[in-house]
């Protein structure tokens, strides 16, 4: 079976026009899977959960799957009634970043994804998750294809079924804070932000003093400097029993890295030529358990 | 209100229990724990040592075992788990989901404490962990304000540990890749962050330059004080200005707030810092049993020493302290 593709949810604020812009053009593309939902910041406003419910709608129309993205670091009784709402949406999967997610879809008897901030490390911890209704788990973005293919074996030889879907593209989410890091580099508290992260659609690169690309700053989360790349993967993935492979939404450019990652998917591996994305290094390290960062291919 | 205290070699755990700790918390010498370092914490014998001594003085001894082992290390956290078990400690500390359900299902009589590393950071997260594992008590990761804890603590099935002193993460804990992304450790796979094997220090002229696996951290002009390369305290480059962009050397140090966690009800406060030296753990220990002693007797003047201030800011990173996510402003 071909592996499906999914866009994984929005990690930057972006405007909500751009949003919905976003998914218009999504719908039309090779993905089975769309996460919806903002994982970031509760102070990001410009979609509702009513907002993400209708867009949700329009895309099932369109033959997706759409599954409903909980936010992954829950801080307040605000953010629970959030997720409440998310959790009695009545028409779609929840894909549960936190444990707070997971205890509400679990006292609710519903079934639930997991996200790659979830961490299942090991089969135990899917033996527990499968028992209250894990439908399909996402490898963590730091364990690398070695502990996939650890886990896989386990799996088949305890006979339980777990699809797997693993972080295949775009910068990764490596950290969230209660501090927002773009305010602070406006110099702005976060309860005064002026939501200034809606400026930076690819977030703020924070390079070294040599300016090498260390991180990127999105509001409260931290991601990766250079961009995850496991399109040469795949076949291997494929080998793996990998179920969906998760593309992280960037502002430009998506349409052609989905066209690849469909041809790629399909056995046509495409020429390695630029894109026009954000610049950003490659890299593809946790894969072959080094360090993130690490790239393994020659430019 | 519990005083619950580091100890990563025996001298530092005596130092602990001799100051007034109620609890220390201690890990075994390898990557189970979180707090891995060379030649630190606890081979069994001494473990075994550590704990009559602290018994025989009413201090109970927790064992952390905290990090999260994939499928190449099961077996090895399983069995450090029941050596640990048979050991008689008062209590594990966990994060790991199938280490706690391998706990609850195999050694049901000892408590269970949830990690900081676990990140339940809402009282329906500590559900799930009570509900799923039966954990006692869970330890509040360092992200959340005043208001936010109060929550938390209002419909908490479970005792409440928070952070008084010590280093200060400021992501949330147990979710942080950050190190593994700029080296192949992190706290998560082996209890490790900015490893010190990654550190690299090189003089260029008059400066000091801190290196993390080769990735520039910090560098120090001759006359900063050069701190240790972690690397979401160092100075980087955003958009051209150089700055502390995600935070700076300094340690939490929570004093100020003692009567209202008292108050909470918040059932421990933990020191951090199983790296540090024995007079660290026994100058901490010390301090803060003054201070919860004082905050018992009469919540409503209490004020800290202006000496129990003093020694905790000369033990802290970069001599300075914040409320870090305690207060808005920080934020």
């Amino acid at each position: 079976m071909t592996m499906k593709l999914s866009l994984g949810p929005i990690l930057w604020y972006w405007p909500r026009q751009d949003v919905l812009n976003f998914y218009a053009e999504a719908a039309e593309w090779p993905v089975e899977t769309i996460y919806l939902g903002e994982v970031v910041c509760s102070r990001r406003r410009d979609m509702k959960v009513a907002d993400w419910m209708d867009l949700a709608r329009d895309l099932r129309d369109c033959g997706k799957e759409v599954v409903l993205s909980s936010q992954t670091l829950i801080e307040s009784e605000a953010d629970l009634r959030t997720l409440r709402r998310i959790r009695d949406n009545g028409e779609f999967l929840v894909e549960a970043n936190d444990q707070s997610a997971l205890n509400m879809v679990i006292e609710a008897g519903l079934p639930f994804v997991t996200g790659p901030s979830m961490n299942v490390y090991n089969p135990a911890t899917l033996r527990v998750l499968l028992r209250r209704g894990l439908q399909r788990w996402c490898l963590p973005v730091e364990l690398s294809r070695d502990t996939l293919a650890d886990m896989q074996t386990t799996l088949y030889e305890q006979s339980l079924h777990a699809p797997v879907e693993v972080f295949a593209w775009g910068f990764l989410p490596l950290a969230w804070s209660s501090r927002c890091f773009t305010a602070r580099y406006y110099g702005k508290p976060k309860d005064r932000c002026e939501f200034v992260c809606q400026q930076h659609p690819d977030g703020l690169a924070l390079r070294s003093r040599e300016h090498q690309d260390v991180f990127r700053l999105n509001g409260t989360s931290t991601l990766s400097g250079a961009r995850y790349d496991l399109m040469r993967e795949l076949p291997d993935m494929q080998r793996l029993g990998v179920d969906a492979v998760r593309l992280s939404p960037e502002h430009e450019g998506m349409a052609e890295v989905v066209a690849r990652f469909d041809r790629a998917r399909q056995g046509d591996m495409p020429e390695r030529h630029p894109l026009h994305l954000a610049e950003a290094p490659p890299c593809d390290g946790y894969w072959y358990g080094r360090p993130g960062m690490d790239w393994s291919q020659t430019p | 209100m519990e005083l619950v205290c580091p100890a990563g070699s025996l001298p530092a755990l005596k130092a602990a229990v001799d100051a007034g700790a109620d609890a220390v918390y201690i890990g075994f010498r390898d990557h189970t724990n979180a707090r891995q370092f060379a030649g630190l914490n606890f081979t069994e014998k001494r473990m075994r040592e550590g704990m009559e001594y602290a018994r025989q003085r009413g201090t109970r001894v927790f064992c952390a075992l905290n990090t999260y082992p994939q499928p190449a290390g099961w077996k090895h956290w399983t069995s450090t788990l029941d050596r640990a078990a048979d050991l008689g400690f008062d209590a594990l500390i966990l994060a790991d989901m199938g280490l706690l359900d391998h706990a609850a299902r195999h050694h049901p009589g000892i408590p269970r404490h949830l990690s900081v590393q676990g990140s339940a950071t809402s009282h329906e997260a500590l559900r799930f962990y009570h509900r799923e594992f039966g954990i006692s008590r869970a330890v509040l990761p360092r992200v959340l304000s005043m208001d936010q804890v109060r929550q938390v603590a209002g419909h908490s099935p479970v005792e409440l540990e928070v952070f008084a002193f010590g280093s200060l993460c400021i992501m949330a804990e147990g979710r942080c890749y950050l190190s593994s992304y700029l080296t192949d450790e992190s706290p998560n796979t082996c209890g490790a962050c900015s490893p010190a094997k990654a550190v690299r220090w090189e003089e260029k002229g008059d400066d000091l330059e801190a290196r993390l696996n080769g990735v520039l951290i910090d560098r120090f002009a001759g006359d900063e004080q050069a701190g240790y390369p972690t690397l979401c305290k160092g100075r980087f480059e955003v958009e051209g200005a150089v700055y502390h962009a995600i935070e700076e050397p300094t340690s939490l140090n929570t004093m100020d707030l003692l009567p209202e966690l008292h108050r909470l009800g918040v059932s421990a406060v933990k020191i951090e810092g199983r790296q540090r030296s024995p007079a660290y753990s026994g100058q901490v220990a010390g301090t803060w049993r003054a201070a919860i002693d004082r905050v018992k007797a009469d919540p409503e003047t209490f004020e800290p020493a202006p000496e129990w201030q003093r020694t905790l800011g000369d033990l802290s990173e970069g001599g300075q302290t914040t409320l870090g996510a305690w207060t808005r402003s920080w934020k």
